[in-house]
């Protein structure tokens, strides 16, 4: 029988402490889109098929939309809108913005996602580790190679401002 | 005004639909201009071109303008945003209002320092005389100015003219969804709201008798002390259960339950098995001979197809509404809400509707139709949703939240469809057979030509119907079911029949659609309509017949080709691609190169692609080589809407632009899962 009764569930997300009271097997994306008004994670096929609502846990990209609160317990949740740093947006983001590297939009939260996982273990990755790392990541529009353009570019970017640090 | 005794400009379409100035565009004293447009943000990157086109004539900086998403009762009613038309129907409008809108302001400064407009230049809005003095669109800023419907009398700009359109632009949404900023209407979040959902058999051809919600609503009964309430709610604010007074107004077929994604079980009756699809001529009917020149040499005969398409968006359908005795929150000051009074006002209800519709005007016609209130009752406010590549369930989660807010007065209800209600509900691209068939001459060109098309309709949009065109209308009792498409003109673009004309110069053709009036999924709008898999069948047949004549595909095309702006851009295509050149990498057999060429609706912008494709264990397309002459004479941007979809150039198109021609280059490679098994 799955636990359905109402209790308050601790995640840190986005370095923050939240006490939600939900079911345990509420998937988390709901918590962070109406509990916590944390939108930039979208509700995409609600499979884990698209990639759309990925949010990093304890670093690593995973789909929000079929991991119920239970396994997030106590566990590093970084959604979209904690990647940035000091009120600017994550290195991938910009790039993003900087290479018009997106048609509609909706799927590019998940995206930075992949790519923000992917800079924070491998700054100087191939074209084809940023294919293999955004291998989760639907795009319906057709941004792809835009998108795979910006992430390296982020990549370079990134490199350039420890270099320069 | 300018030259006085000027020709006048036809008015474009959209803009003698909705004459007035002060429509299309405001000029703000904060160095804004608000410039609005019936055509809607769909993810194609519209709402910057159109803010380049504004730009452009009223010669301020792209920045300063602010676009204005599409409401009823505010924005120009310009129908749908299908058919890449926008450009050529907003952009036209917002190109002879602007420049009239321009020239009035101008006409203000002259009239103020004496002197003729033409001795006065206008730079980031800033309007200065040649002796010095300067004034600006900001400081004479008037709403009373632009009062006014259009006369055409202001000639917009010569085409060499543009610094702004034909250039690269930020896309003006980008920021927000990077940011990210709620910019989506899923993100939507509204005082009070409440979700809503709406349960349905599993597939067409099924009746709900009743719904098993337990347990999934059992427990938020349990918790509900209004739990004799009969539909339960998700409550946004507390996560908890509220709870729907009345019930919906959709009786018996629709309930509302808690969330979306709970499990429910539905007891359903198949209805009587759907028949398959038979047209009279099934399969091949007799067609009369094709009047001949020459003797034929050989004949060939190909056939091909596609299946029924999923629309596939990478985001739920999903709307707002709310319902109100009180009247609906008053637009902007400038703007004229239509008049109030009517039948329908006794019963005093509003109903407002945030949706990623392609048409606001269109869904509220249809949503007051459906629910019996006038249209003044409505009103239907775009607000962005996932890309959208044709119809998709936009409308009908608009008309499942709209009779859902009618239950619950004064409560925002939100509808999100599952992924389930999209793959079982919303409407799909028309599966098509195509045969064509060809008698050749002893070279091998074509003599005479004939295309067959076995297929169901495809624009079974909201108001294009004699039948209510929302699903929920279609199920509610004594609801009406959504009728088959009819076929559109080809001068409109056709539907089934789009690109079905061959574009080469054959001596003789013959196409014939066989609509099939059972409709076994609902079908409506996808992508280029039928043209895709018409284009695709003519092109496949082209390289046949060049195969069994022995010639090179493009030269076989070149040869039987006549439009100087088609053989153009193969002929880009094939330089650029260094087609007489080409080997596959190493020795490979399993790659090859190939050319395809259609000009979009006959009547639209023209392209030709070469194809690098390696076929192992899958076909991979490695390459394309894409050259587009999009440059209709007076609207050289309108290539610059950029094309949607996933095998598309508009990666390119919209990121650099074009003028006449730009040939371009594209690495298509897998970048995760582009097959994706819903759609092909």
């Amino acid at each position: 029988m799955p636990d359905t009764d109402p209790m308050r569930v601790t995640v840190l997300v986005n370095g923050r402490r939240e006490e939600v009271r939900t079911e345990r097997d509420t998937a988390l994306l709901y918590v962070l889109r109406n509990h916590l008004g944390l939108t930039g994670t979208r509700f995409g096929c609600g499979l884990g098929l698209c990639g759309a609502c990925l949010v990093l846990i304890d670093d690593r990209p995973a789909y929000s939309c079929d991991t119920p609160m239970w396994a997030v317990e106590d566990r590093d949740v970084t959604t979209v809108e904690g990647l940035g740093v000091s009120g600017r947006p994550h290195p991938a983001a910009q790039a993003i913005i900087d290479g018009q590297a997106a048609q509609c939009g909706y799927c590019i939260s998940g995206v930075v996602i992949s790519a923000a996982g992917l800079l924070a273990v491998n700054d100087a990755p191939s074209e084809d580790e940023v294919r293999a790392a955004l291998d989760r990541n639907l795009c319906r529009c057709g941004a792809q190679n835009r998108i795979v353009r910006a992430v390296l570019a982020a990549a370079s970017s990134l490199r350039a401002s420890r270099d320069s640090g | 005004m300018a030259g006085s005794g000027e020709a006048r400009t036809a008015l474009p379409p959209s803009l003698a639909a909705n004459p007035r100035l002060g429509d299309w565009l405001r000029v703000l004293p904060g160095g804004v201009v608000e410039v609005r447009s019936g055509k809607v943000e769909l993810g194609q990157g519209v709402l910057t071109a159109l803010a380049q086109v504004a730009a452009e004539e009223l010669d301020v900086d792209v920045a300063r303008v602010r676009m204005f998403a599409a409401v009823t009762g505010i924005s120009p009613d310009e129908g749908t945003t299908a058919g890449s038309l926008s450009i050529q129907h907003s952009g036209a409008a917002l190109r002879v209002a602007c420049a009239e809108a321009r020239a009035i302001y101008l006409g203000v400064a002259a009239g103020r320092w004496d002197m003729p407009v033409g001795a006065l230049t206008v730079q980031d809005g800033t309007i200065a005389a040649q002796d010095g003095r300067t004034t600006s669109y900001w400081e004479l800023a008037d709403d009373r100015l632009l009062d006014r419907p259009a006369t055409g009398l202001a000639e917009p700009k010569a085409v060499p003219d543009y610094r702004i359109v034909g250039t690269s632009v930020p896309r003006v949404d980008l920021p927000d969804k990077l940011a990210p900023r709620p910019r989506f209407v899923h993100d939507m979040a509204l005082d009070g709201m409440l979700y809503g959902r709406v349960i349905r058999p599993p597939s067409r051809g099924a009746t709900l008798l009743d719904v098993r919600a337990e347990p999934a609503m059992g427990a938020a009964r349990r918790r509900d002390r209004r739990a004799r309430r009969e539909f339960p709610w998700r409550d946004h604010r507390t996560g908890g259960g509220g709870a729907a007074r009345r019930r919906p107004a959709a009786r018996g077929r629709e309930v509302a339950g808690r969330a979306r994604n709970c499990p429910m079980r539905t007891i359903c009756r198949p209805s009587s098995p759907p028949r398959p699809p038979r047209p009279a001529s099934w399969p091949n009917p007799p067609l009369p001979p094709v009047r001949r020149r020459r003797r034929p040499r050989a004949s060939h005969e190909a056939t091909y197809h596609r299946p029924y398409l999923a629309h596939a968006a990478m985001g739920p359908s999903t709307a707002t509404a709310l319902a109100s005795t009180a009247p609906v929150s008053t637009a902007p000051a400038s703007t004229a809400l239509a008049s109030t009074a009517s039948a329908g006002d006794e019963a005093g209800v509003r109903l407002e509707v945030w949706t990623h519709s392609q048409g606001v005007y269109p869904l509220r016609r249809e949503l007051a139709r459906a629910l019996k209130l006038t249209e003044d009752q409505v009103r239907v406010r775009h607000v962005e949703g996932a890309g959208c590549y044709g119809h998709n369930a936009a409308d009908d989660a608009a008309m499942d939240a709209a009779l859902l807010a009618l239950a619950v007065p004064g409560r925002p209800v939100q509808v999100v469809w599952s992924r389930a209600d999209e793959l079982g509900w919303e409407p799909y691209g028309p599966a098509a057979v195509v045969r064509v068939a060809a008698d050749v001459d002893a070279r091998g060109d074509v003599l005479s030509w004939q295309h067959e098309i076995w297929g169901n309709g495809h624009v079974t949009r909201p108001g294009f119907g004699r039948s209510i065109g929302l699903l929920a209308a279609s199920h509610r009792d004594g609801g009406e079911p959504i009728e088959p498409a009819a076929e559109p003109p080809l001068e409109r673009g056709g539907g089934a029949g789009r690109n079905a004309v061959p574009g080469y110069a054959f001596p003789a053709y013959r196409v014939m659609n066989h609509r099939l009036s059972v409709m076994p999924l609902r079908t409506s709008s996808l992508r280029s309509l039928g043209g895709f898999v018409n284009v695709f069948a003519i092109e496949s047949f082209m390289d046949e017949l060049a195969a069994a004549a022995g010639r090179d595909p493009v030269e076989y095309r070149l040869a039987q080709l006549a439009d100087p702006r088609g053989r153009a851009v193969i002929e880009a295509v094939v330089r650029q691609s260094g087609w007489a050149d080409w080997s596959p990498a190493g020795s490979s057999r399993s790659v090859g190169h190939g050319i395809g060429y259609a000009r979009y609706k006959n009547s639209s912008a023209y392209c030709a692609v070469v194809a690098e494709v390696e076929a192992v264990t899958e076909v991979r397309v490695r390459r394309l080589t894409i050259a587009v002459d999009g440059r209709p004479g007076d609207q050289p941007r309108r290539c610059r809407e950029p094309g949607r979809g996933r095998r598309d150039p508009g990666d390119q198109l919209d990121a650099e632009g074009t003028r006449a021609f730009r040939p371009l280059y594209r690495d298509q490679r897998h970048l995760g899962q582009l097959s994706d098994p819903a759609v092909l």
